[in-house]
């Protein structure tokens, strides 16, 4: 076995320097009625190249040959191979927590450029070095909410992803806490006059989409408006984060707290994860932050290094004060999201965004033209739903053709009026001759 | 370790100085030690009634978050607020410049609770063991 | 001889002193050719960027159709560089770390083995990376029967009837598991009040029994090292939801009164809950599932060796027993005849405890713990344990001389030593860890557990030869020696390092957790 290097002489030796007879005697504390007694049901050992075969096919059974036409909260986009090329050096990805920072600087310079970048985007003062994911985030965010204010209802869209909201109802679930859902109206927005009657003086938090999940841009400034008359915390969720590009920062519109997932950079999809999620707040509530933060300061020699800092609340000496379990974040994935950021600086992100907002464009005019009109009247940046008539019937059909036509509505929105809404993205990876293809094949 | 005469102290650590119908609280030498460098605090607003034993803030130190506790109940009349951007002067100087808060006590009969240096010490003593 | 050049070796200037080549440690280290890097926004500006993109067609203007006051131009302060330039600024912060790839990384109780490149190669593959969670269940089909096979091969390991593969880390695992605790017990009339935690556990437990609404009782472990079933006894009523054990524990000793202290917990209607951070002990030699716990959280990127990426993604799956399997989280994966089905709705689930997070779980992990369980079949499972308990009890024995064993009970895959011995030269386990950086080698997890003052708990893990355990150990028992000779040398490490020891308590009095423009930390 190529990752146990134990000569039969080595282990020889070992058990001397132990004084154990054999291997089996250093499991003498294991009382015998407790032991499996038998080999594990697990397949049997395969070689490195049955490995590769075996895998490969099972790799080859999902259909990926054209891009997802899906967005939903994971967005098809071309990653630099310099991303991942840079990812795969071991001492990035073989390191654990920088719990020792002399030897982790790397991974710390490099959280403490994510936690900048994160407030850039968001036009907030303070990130943290990530979270498990947009949803999670989302929750954390919510939980945090009620700690600040002392009030125990949350206020959000209905237009917020069904599962990231599907996740606020399990997080809440043993709190108490209540969660009212407001609707949306036709444009796809957020309905102001219910949010307005819904938020009052218990309520900790407003979150909304920014994007929002139907792709629309949301009322943002207006809802945030509203939760701090009440004095709430506005949270914002994106899911899309290179719509950063192209709209502004949710913390100039009024949003308190900024959370989502950075998926669209550096991840890729992998079946939904893993991919870093981001919470940014600001200053004022830095130390109600849940997760780990890395913060720079001076060693011994005063030059300037980062450690893992803030992070005493883990160990509330009444541990179970501690402001979240969260112990592992989403590191890699945080560091592939800086790495492309880097890369696209500037000039690069605004172009990405540019790019993205026109192919939603194209698309919308390919679907016009083949008869199929917009759901919603309101702003979108790359992602729009689409009444196609019976949508999933046209998802069944176009998988045929290998092609993963987007979402049907219907799959979180069990009303009639949703049957026809097909939730569709287009990204720098839809080709226009490809989006044309597409739109031809949904009217079949 | 220093425990002053004129003080009182709780078994959370923190001690009292009385001033007439005043109480002005801080945390103890010995807190401050096993916390290590305090970096953070967070205090009451003037105005806030506390009620002997809840408590009334937070201390954060490079090792651990700890809640305090109100020696006795009572409004609280003053708040050290430059403590808060030089939480160093809580280890440097727990007892003068590191006092926290001053209440108004509503039941000063409470001060009985508490314990005197020696009482402190030897519950210093039996808590190690 | 003539020297047309003039030029003359400044060998005294250059050799020797201070700036000589520094003794290299017995795990290799000595002064690499490291650089000083900025931060990438401190790089100069400019019309630059380092990707290749299509270019806009201008046909459509997004001040035509988005509201004035949500747009924004170019986002001031992010970098601008071309692609060598990025790439060279990664390059030079990576080999500022210490991956388990640059040395051994024994750092106890999170099992950092080696981390396998064809696990990687194949978490790669397109069919796989390009998958989008969303897809049609027909055109995932593959993606679905890892997640069933994985599925069923963790249930098998652990001895458990099924597993979510759902939670993003062992935290979130954790809280997912007592998530279930609390179902079962509600849907018995009964929330129940408590959660029982021994003093040996792990960090993260009481955060969790809280977030679920528990108020937790610690209870004390034994002179062995052990948690004893009278002590749960002592504590145990028909309020405790549930008692969390990490098995072996935090001291890396195996709980052999496990089954009694089960039927304790069991006889009053308690739960027990199994912390898997250690399981790697235990592979292919006993099962969780059947000494008595019912619930029971993995950590793939301990056992399973998927890459802990500077903390994170990790995967934290959870086992249960056949009574909690209708608490467990959504979606869960089905085989249907040949075909492999993602179940999401809860009207099928009605008693699940919902949705933990996006989408289906960190996949990515997935495919990689799956390829280990494959490469090493029964036998290679049940020998990853046996080398890991060889190498832990190798260095125990190796070191147990020079530093002081709190608790002579058996190890398994991890060995906790103090500073004890140490101390009275005034050198502290914190003084050990910064030495062994020196040396080459990651410290091992310090001043945990808890229960132990000045622990340092080690966790060779079973990749490790005996060649570099060996040169781990000179280079401890050298520390040891110098702790008496040189106490001021230990106090002043690690300084071969890009850094010397960190102000932390400067770092939490006054946070710069972001970049600003002309940022100096005065």
């Amino acid at each position: 076995m190529r990752y146990h290097p134990h000569t039969p002489d080595d282990v020889r030796r070992m058990l001397d320097a132990v004084g154990a007879p054999d291997v089996e005697t250093l499991f003498r504390s294991i009382p015998a009625p407790l032991r499996l007694g038998r080999p594990l049901d697990v397949p049997p050992a395969v070689d490195e190249i049955g490995l590769l075969g075996e895998l490969g096919r099972l790799a080859a059974a999902n259909r990926v040959e054209h891009p997802p036409f899906l967005g939903a909260g994971a967005y098809p986009h071309h990653v630099p191979p310099a991303v991942d090329q840079l990812l795969l050096r071991g001492e990035f990805f073989t390191a654990y927590t920088p719990y020792q920072p002399e030897v982790s600087q790397g991974t710390l310079q490099a959280l403490f450029e994510w936690q900048t970048f994160v407030t850039l985007l968001t036009g907030l003062e303070v990130a943290n070095a990530s979270m498990y994911d947009g949803a999670t985030a989302m929750a954390e965010a919510a939980l945090m909410a009620t700690r600040l204010t002392d009030r125990r209802k949350i206020v959000v869209s209905a237009a917020v992803h069904p599962d990231y909201r599907a996740v606020l109802a399990t997080y809440l679930a043993s709190t108490g806490d209540e969660i009212v859902t407001v609707p949306w109206g036709a444009d796809g927005r957020t309905d102001l006059q219910a949010l307005e009657r819904a938020v009052d003086g218990a309520t900790a938090a407003v979150i909304v989409g920014y994007p929002n999940f139907l792709g629309v841009v949301d009322a943002l400034p207006e809802a945030a408006a509203l939760a701090r008359k009440a004095g709430a915390l506005a949270i914002s969720v994106t899911g899309e984060a290179v719509a950063f590009g192209l709209l502004e920062a949710p913390g100039k519109l009024g949003a308190d707290v900024a959370v989502g997932t950075m998926q669209s950079f550096g991840a890729g999809l992998n079946f939904g994860g893993p991919a870093a999620g981001f919470l940014s707040l600001r200053q004022e509530h830095v130390r109600q932050m849940p997760g780990r933060v890395c913060g720079a300061t001076v060693d011994k020699q005063g030059r300037r290094g980062f450690v893992l800092t803030l992070s005493t609340r883990e160990q509330h000496i009444r541990r179970e004060k501690a402001t979240s379990n969260i112990c592992t974040n989403a590191g890699l994935m945080a560091l592939a999201a800086t790495i492309h950021l880097s890369l696209l600086g500037r000039r690069g992100l605004a172009q990405l965004a540019r790019v993205n907002f026109e192919r939603a464009r194209m698309l919308r005019d390919a679907m016009g033209r083949a008869g199929f009109a917009p759901t919603f009247s309101g702003p979108v940046f790359n992602e729009l739903a689409f009444e196609v008539g019976d949508a999933a019937a046209v998802v069944a059909r176009l998988a045929k053709k290998g092609i993963a036509a987007g979402a049907p509505l219907s799959r979180w929105f069990p009303e009639p009026r949703f049957r026809g809404s097909l939730l569709c993205a287009a990204t720098e990876l839809h080709a226009p001759e490809l989006i044309e293809l597409f739109a031809r094949s949904v009217r079949g | 370790m220093n425990f002053p005469d004129d003080l009182q102290y709780t078994r959370e650590h923190e001690w009292c100085r009385v001033k007439g119908g005043r109480a002005v609280v801080g945390i103890t030498d010995h807190a401050q030690d096993a916390l290590g460098d305090v970096v953070y605090l967070e205090l009451p607003k003037v105005g806030d009634v506390l009620k002997k034993g809840e408590t009334f803030g937070v201390v954060e130190s490079t090792k651990a978050v700890s809640d305090l506790f109100a020696p006795v109940s009572g409004k609280v009349v003053e708040v050290n607020d430059p403590l808060v951007d030089a939480p160093e002067t809580v280890n440097e100087d727990p007892y003068e410049e590191g006092w926290m808060i001053q209440v108004e006590m509503s039941d000063p009969k409470e001060l009985k609770e508490l314990l005197d240096p020696a009482a402190y010490r030897k519950f210093l003593e039996e808590e190690a063991e | 001889m003539a020297n047309p050049t003039g030029w003359k070796p400044s060998v005294e200037k250059e050799s020797g002193g201070a700036g000589g080549p520094a003794r290299p440690g017995t795990g290799g280290a000595v002064r690499g050719l490291a650089y000083e890097e900025k931060l990438i926004f401190e790089h100069a500006g400019g019309d630059r960027s380092g990707v290749s993109l299509p270019a806009p067609t201008g046909a459509w203007d997004p001040a035509r159709e988005i509201p004035a006051g949500l747009l924004r131009g170019e986002v001031e302060g992010l970098p601008s560089l071309a692609e060598l330039d990025v790439v060279r600024h990664f390059t030079r912060l990576s080999v500022w770390n210490h991956g388990i790839d640059t040395g051994f990384y024994p750092l106890g109780s999170c099992t950092m083995k080696y981390n396998p490149k064809s696990s990687e190669a194949l978490a790669r593959l397109p069919g796989f990376a390009a998958a989008h969670p969303l897809l049609p269940a027909e055109m995932c089909q593959g993606s679905l029967e890892l997640m069933y096979r994985l599925e069923r091969a963790l249930s098998e390991i652990s001895g458990f009837a099924g597993t979510t593969i759902a939670p993003a880390a062992g935290a979130h695992g954790e809280l997912c598991g007592l998530m279930m605790i609390r179902a079962y017990h509600v849907a018995r009339g009964n929330a129940r009040k408590k959660v029982l935690i021994p003093d040996t556990a792990h960090g993260t437990n009481p955060a969790s029994a809280a977030f679920n609404g528990y108020r937790t009782v610690e209870v004390k472990s034994g002179p062995d090292g052990r948690l004893h079933p009278d002590a749960v006894r002592a504590v145990m009523d028909e309020d405790v939801a549930a008692i969390m054990i990490t098995n072996p524990n935090t001291l890396g000793v195996f709980e052999s009164d496990i089954a009694a202290i089960a039927e304790v917990v069991h006889a009053k209607g308690g739960l027990v809950y199994g912390d898997g951070a250690n399981l790697n002990a235990l592979l292919g030699v006993a099962r969780p599932g059947d000494m008595g716990f019912d619930v029971m959280q993995f950590n793939l990127h301990k056992t399973f060796a998927t890459p802990h990426g500077g903390g994170g993604p990790g995967s934290g799956p959870v086992a249960v027993k056949e009574a909690l399997l209708p608490f467990l989280p959504l979606p869960v994966v089905v085989r249907e005849g040949a075909a492999y089905r993602l179940v999401a709705d809860p009207a099928e689930r009605p008693r699940t405890v919902g949705r933990l997070r996006e989408f289906h779980g960190n996949f990515g992990m997935m495919v990689r713990a799956w390829a280990l369980i494959r490469e090493l079949g029964p036998e290679g499972l049940r020998r990853s344990a046996e080398l890991a308990v060889l190498n832990a009890n190798y260095v125990r024995a190796r070191l147990q001389d020079v530093y002081h064993l709190p608790y002579a009970t058996d190890s398994l895959h991890e060995v906790v030593f103090t500073d004890k011995l140490q101390k009275a030269a005034g050198v502290s386990t914190m003084d050990v860890a910064k030495a062994l950086i020196d040396e080459g080698f990651h410290p091992p997890t310090v001043y945990f557990p808890l229960v132990v003052a000045g622990a340092l708990m080690i966790e060779p893990t079973e990749t490790e030869s005996k060649e570099t355990l060996d040169a781990f150990v000179e280079g401890m028992r050298a520390i040891a020696a110098r702790a008496a000779a040189d106490p001021d040398a230990l106090h002043a490490a690690p300084v071969k390092p890009v850094r010397a020891r960190l102000d932390e308590t400067r770092a939490a009095r006054k946070p710069v957790l972001r970049w600003t423009p002309g940022m100096a930390l005065e």
